[in-house]
């Protein structure tokens, strides 16, 4: 297993995240942007602006830098796709624009990394990385909900947030989520995300 | 009439800050029905106080004494909600 | 604090600490969570505020003018079709001049349908005694909104706090927010020049005026609009001297030396910011002015600011649909007039219904005026 390791220096990093309406792909880059700002970092997190609906295909952006972010326009070369639902691969074009030379392409499947570069035709200049987060969200948390173990499996593949300080983040973010009653669900999901961490695979 | 002030005599915003202004205004002038009030009838059951649109029903110490005629405007409210039995005001021709 | 707020939520938060006396709103995309935001912190005691659930916007503002009117500091939240819909009672609210805040967050106007940022509904409603504020990113917008509340009431007019709809509504971003008591010892204590429920003082609100009165009463508002801009430039002092970020009526980015510029207002500058460095490293004499403040019109500012330069290249996020482009660029023009050498104007539309507005338009602009020559009088950013 090879980390990578992205060093921000002035410029943003850009990530965009593929899911399905429902999935969580805006909650998990608003989280992400969260924990990095905890990590003392600037921040921007937005969603693709359509119609919200469940099951279509959405989008959601996050800008990560050291030093203030000042774009407001559209993403359209990322440095990191992460894929939530790997039906969504053909259909989102989730590819499109990922930058060729040292871009990273994560994608939630059971399938073999691989089996499925070769599917994809991803240029040698783009790393995959593959996770069953649907799975560990399954054995976790007991639902499809493989947002948040996707943000353990991106820390891994970029590098760009130290892990327990990122856990830290989350786990303030999911104490305020679940309260009165339901704070149940915040060790589960806590354990998700380390299991992506762990379980992601190049 | 008072003189027309000037925009920088206005209060700030569309106001009047003075109510009494009002007063200069003889809204009597637009009468064409009048009330005739009959002292002898009257009850005092005072409503036709309550019930003028204006504030043309003089009172005193909780009786009613008469019209101001200087600003009824004749809509003969006062003489519809005066008991039917009492009638102790009536809408006449405004003789000018 | 350093936090993590999108646009809306970075708007909702500085209204709890204003804490204002009342609030009514209507919820309107993109506007809805700062409503709901606020009416979350109502529900869950952190404000004192009255929250007034209306029927549509026409009421929230009608209600925000009862309640203004009776000595109440005063917000709402709107956009759009929301904004469209108070129309008739923003006036009513400028010209009785009471101070009701309002952020909005800024999104196209129906036909056809869309729910995207441009600026077409605050600049539609640009001659109804309202100040104008437009914000370039979040963190803006939430100091913004806290300044608001101050201009409004020393100025006795009311404010629309602006940032773009999706682009900075929904975007998070890290903003320095400040502690309660801070906030509220600089917005000090609401004191209005009238009460409509003072009986120790009666009044008679909203009056009908005929040709005697009704002009020198418009007078007297105008002459408010006129004293605001000193107004807004104290409070925006006051704020840089207590909480030590500062802001101009215009922010002039990179313009010493410059020979073009371009003039635009709200989250576009940012864009612009990287694309004129993006051409300083090229040698490029270019840079920017953002407006901030719409109403009051800046003429003298921007006079001041605009002539040092060869080419000015004015960006509109709305069109006036008068086969004259956009409001930003009749207004700048016309402010530059009685110069004697005035910069050549150029005048461009983008952004309409939330359009992409990329870095790399942004670079067009700034080429075209650098070179001082487009063929169109108006050029319309990446329509097909």
């Amino acid at each position: 297993m090879v980390e990578s390791c992205i060093m921000l220096s002035g410029q943003p990093l850009e990530i965009r995240w593929h899911g399905r309406g429902g999935q969580g792909a805006k909650t998990a880059a608003l989280l992400f942007g969260e924990a990095a700002l905890d990590t003392g970092m600037y921040i921007q997190a937005f969603p693709e602006y359509g119609p919200e609906r469940m099951g279509a295909p959405v989008a959601a952006f996050n800008r990560l830098s050291d030093k203030p972010i000042r774009s407001h326009a559209g993403m359209k070369t990322p440095r990191v796709v992460v894929v939530l639902d790997a039906s969504l691969i053909e259909p989102a074009k989730v590819t499109e624009g990922l930058i060729e030379d040292g871009g990273i392409l994560l994608v939630n499947s059971n399938e073999d990394p691989a089996i499925l570069r070769k599917q994809l035709n991803l240029p040698p200049g783009i790393k995959l990385y593959v996770v069953d987060a649907s799975k560990i969200a399954m054995e976790t948390v007991g639902k499809n909900v493989p947002n948040t173990p996707m943000l353990g499996a991106l820390v891994k593949a970029t590098g760009v947030l130290e892990f327990e300080p990122m856990m830290e983040a989350i786990k303030h973010k999911l104490g305020e989520k679940f309260r009165g009653g339901k704070e149940k669900f915040i060790e589960p999901n806590l354990v998700s995300v380390r299991r992506a961490y762990e379980e992601v695979r190049c | 009439m008072a003189k027309l002030k000037s925009w920088k005599e206005l209060p700030c915003g569309a106001i009047i800050d003075d109510p009494k202004a009002v007063l200069d205004n003889k809204t009597g002038a637009w009468r064409s029905q009048r009330p005739c009030w009959s002292a002898e009838k009257c009850i005092h059951c005072l409503n036709c106080w309550i019930f003028c649109p204006d504030a043309a029903i003089m009172v005193k110490d909780g009786k009613m004494t008469g019209i101001n005629y200087d600003y009824c405007k004749g809509c003969g409210i006062c003489a519809n909600v005066c008991p039917t039995k009492v009638q102790a005001i009536t809408m006449e021709e405004e003789r000018k | 604090m350093i936090l993590a707020k999108t646009g809306n939520e970075a708007l909702a938060y500085a209204m709890r600490q204003i804490n204002p006396d009342v609030v009514a709103a209507y919820p309107i995309t993109p506007s809805t969570e700062i409503v709901q935001i606020f009416a979350q912190y109502v529900s869950d005691g952190k404000v004192d505020s009255e929250f007034v659930a209306v029927e549509s916007e026409h009421s929230a503002m009608a209600a925000c003018i009862g309640s203004a009117a009776s000595g109440c500091r005063t917000m709402t939240a709107t956009a759009s079709q929301g904004l469209m819909l108070m129309h008739e009672m923003l006036f009513i609210a400028g010209g009785l001049r009471l101070p009701i805040v309002m952020p909005i967050a800024s999104r196209s106007v129906s036909s056809p349908l869309n729910i995207h940022g441009d600026h077409s509904d605050s600049l539609a409603s640009r001659d109804s005694g309202w100040m104008q504020f437009f914000c370039e990113t979040v963190q803006e917008g939430y100091d913004t909104l806290i300044q608001c509340v101050k201009i409004a009431e020393r100025a006795s007019l009311p404010v629309i706090c602006a940032v773009d709809g999706f682009i900075l509504s929904h975007c998070m971003e890290r903003i320095e927010t400040f502690e309660d008591a801070p906030v509220r010892e600089f917005i000090g204590a609401y004191k209005p020049n009238w009460n409509l429920l003072d009986y120790k003082q009666p009044i008679l609100v909203g009056p009908a005026t005929m040709q005697d009165y009704f002009f020198e009463f418009k007078r007297s508002q105008i002459e408010g609009m006129n004293q605001a801009l000193p107004i807004i430039e104290a409070v925006q002092a006051e704020f840089k001297q207590k909480f030590g970020r500062g802001y101009g009526i215009i922010d002039e980015y990179r313009c010493e030396d410059a020979e073009a510029v371009v003039l635009l207002m709200g989250s576009a500058c940012g864009t612009m910011r990287d694309a004129v460095d993006t051409m300083r490293n090229q040698g490029k004499k270019v840079g920017m002015v953002k407006l901030r403040v719409f109403r009051p019109w800046p003429a003298q500012v921007l006079k001041e600011s605009l002539r040092k330069f060869k080419t000015v290249a004015v960006m509109d996020r709305a069109d006036t649909v008068n086969a004259w482009g956009g409001a930003l660029f009749t207004e700048t023009t016309s402010a530059l007039y009685d110069l004697d050498a005035r910069p050549k104007v150029l005048s461009y539309v983008y952004g309409l219904g939330g359009k992409e507005f990329s870095l790399a338009d942004a670079a067009t602009v700034l080429e075209q005026a650098y070179a001082g020559r487009k063929e169109d009088l108006v050029t319309y950013i990446g329509v097909r």
